[in-house]
């Protein structure tokens, strides 16, 4: 295999206290490859967000190293390649806009890189066509809905190009509606654009529709594979703090009950699929 | 008290001629307004000034009714000013009418008719510019127009990053300060009634949320800019050049002219 784009070894981190320093991260082994869609799972406090700020350096390891596409974190040097490598975007997309025009806002990050302006015209053209937000780009952000918010978030950081972007629970505060928009936009972004995805999330549902599901516990990995791989383990789920999907959850105590039922059917049809064939037989 | 009332740096969106003009043509024809609005001393030069507030209102697309709204904060201060001014000019010749320690002469009512005609057109002709020029805009003429300050180790792009940024939370925040409000009335608060200390007692609550929830958006935003490359000035190019056109030359003309027949009319003497 190539090149990872995102790799963490032994990565350790704790915030500068005057008493005892509490470890956040606690030696995090990770390798994430270039076109990758991975999903971060974990309970409040378990050190998602932290390991997210370490992929682009606004917050530097502890102890360990931290590689963005080959290049160490802790180069101070290289910091404009690591950010316009990895893009973040965070919760709350009122926090993120900087500018009162959609496109303006989208501008910002390759203004910042002082990429020249007919260039960035079509950097901010393409990033805007790429989230579905390019009628509205002489619109005022602050009149748009939550979803189309965090899809100008979204966009404003693929006009840097980005290879990788890392979302940090960027459906928490949006409608059903809102979730569903950005989540398509993101998988779109990750097929179509071949940017690599990592997505910290809450729910269940959109982590199930990633290809590696990470899990984090008290700074630490405690588990890492396909989805069908992890959310069937239940017991494991439940002693980090998380609930598993709702479609395993039900299988889950289904089979309890001595029916014959698979544990892996993330999605309502192949719940609903795996019912229908117990059920006809 | 409404605040989606509070205009204050609000842009409209548009396409009209002053729309158009380059954002530091159009600085520099406030300017040139001001300078023209205070050396203004009769009625011939009002109603010059007036006449160009106007025409320039209506060639907007703006609307008298946005501007009359926008200026209903400063009511006060305006009416403030009058009466000050009617009851504190000195007049020559017998007053118009007394009452106990109170006089109003003529020369009263003139000096608060035109101090209150000089404001209101102050704070339209301003109130002009934030309204037809994007506010990123605004700052990016104001960077450019101060731009030569730099060489005097002024901060000037961290001035005009902060104003642009100011400008771009105020809808957030009054936004906030609505919900907060409605929050705390549902609790029973009422901001409405009362002497002006209660009012302002009311008004604690309201503003230590606001406070705090301000500091934690400006902390996340800062972390969000370094997330997309912000690094200060240097090296910074912008999607948007700014471009004097022919228009920006014949507007900055006539803005110029204006102040020249103002200064004609004081020279002349006329009224
Ligand atoms: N600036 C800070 N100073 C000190 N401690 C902090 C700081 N920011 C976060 N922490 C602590 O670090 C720990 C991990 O926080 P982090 O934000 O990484 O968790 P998280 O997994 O993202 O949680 P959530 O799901 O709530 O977003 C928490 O216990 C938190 O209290
Ligand atoms: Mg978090």
């Amino acid at each position: 295999m190539e090149n990872p784009i995102l790799k963490t070894e032994h990565l350790t981190f704790s915030y500068p206290t005057e008493d005892a320093p509490k470890v956040i991260l606690d030696g995090v082994d990770l390798e994430i490859q270039a076109g990758a869609f991975v999903a971060v799972l974990g309970h409040n406090g378990s050190g998602k967000s932290t390991l997210a700020k370490h992929m682009n350096a606004i917050l530097l390891p502890s102890g360990g190293k931290v590689y963005v596409s080959g290049i160490d974190t802790a180069d101070e040097e290289r910091l404009l390649d690591i950010r316009r490598t990895v893009g973040m975007v965070f919760q709350n997309p009122d926090n993120q806009i900087v500018a009162n025009v959609v496109e303006e806002d989208c501008a910002f990050g390759p203004e910042n890189l002082g990429v020249p302006p007919d260039e960035i015209r079509t950097q901010v053209d393409a990033a805007l066509r790429a989230v579905g937000m390019y009628h509205l780009r002489d619109h005022a952000p602050h009149l748009l809905s939550g979803g189309q918010k965090q899809r100008i978030a979204i966009a404003g950081v693929l006009a840097m190009k980005p290879r990788c972007v890392v979302l940090d629970e960027p459906t928490a505060m949006l409608d059903p509606i809102g979730r569903r928009e950005v989540l398509e936009t993101v998988k779109k972004l990750n097929v179509e654009n071949e940017v690599t995805v990592v997505l910290i999330t809450h729910h269940m549902d959109e982590a199930a529709q990633a290809g590696r599901v990470i899990v984090m516990s008290d700074g630490k990995i405690v588990a890492d594979g396909a989805p069908r791989d992890i959310f069937p383990q239940v017991e494991m789920l439940r002693s980090v703090g998380l609930a598993p999907p709702e479609t395993v959850e039900l299988m889950y105590e289904l089979r309890k009950e001595g029916l014959d039922l698979p544990l892996d059917a993330l999605s309502d049809e192949e719940c609903a699929q795996a019912l229908y064939t117990l059920l006809s037989r | 008290m409404a605040l989606k009332d509070i205009t204050l740096g609000q842009y409209f969106p548009g396409d009209s001629i002053l729309h158009r003009l380059d954002p530091r043509a159009k600085i520099l024809l406030t300017v040139f307004y001001i300078v023209a609005l205070f050396m203004a001393k009769n009625i011939l030069s009002y109603s010059l000034m007036f006449a160009t507030l106007t025409g320039c209102i209506l060639v907007s697309h703006v609307g008298f009714r946005v501007l009359v709204r926008g200026m209903k904060p400063i009511l006060f201060i305006v009416v403030f000013t009058a009466i000050l001014n009617l009851f504190y000019t000195p007049g020559e010749g017998e007053p118009l009418v007394a009452f106990w320690i109170f006089k109003i002469y003529w020369e009263g009512i003139r000096t608060a008719f035109f101090m209150v005609l000089r404001i209101m057109m102050l704070i339209s002709c301003t109130f002009l510019l934030t309204y037809t020029t994007s506010p990123i805009l605004l700052t990016d003429a104001l960077e450019s127009l101060l731009g030569p300050l730099k060489k005097l180790r002024l901060p000037i792009h961290e001035l005009a990053m902060m104003m642009s940024i100011a400008l771009r939370f105020i809808p957030t925040l009054i936004e906030e300060t609505d919900k907060i409000m409605a929050a705390q009335k549902a609790r029973g608060a009422d901001f409405d009634s009362g002497n002006l200390l209660e009012k302002a007692k009311a008004l604690i609550p309201l503003l230590v949320p606001l406070f705090i929830s301000a500091f934690r958006r400006a902390d996340e935003l800062a972390v969000a800019m370094e997330c997309r490359c912000y690094h200060g000035g240097e090296g910074r190019t912008r999607m948007r050049q700014l471009k004097y056109a022919g228009r920006d030359y014949t507007a900055l003309l006539l803005g110029f002219g204006l102040c020249l027949s103002i200064w004609g009319i004081n020279l002349l003497g006329v009224f």
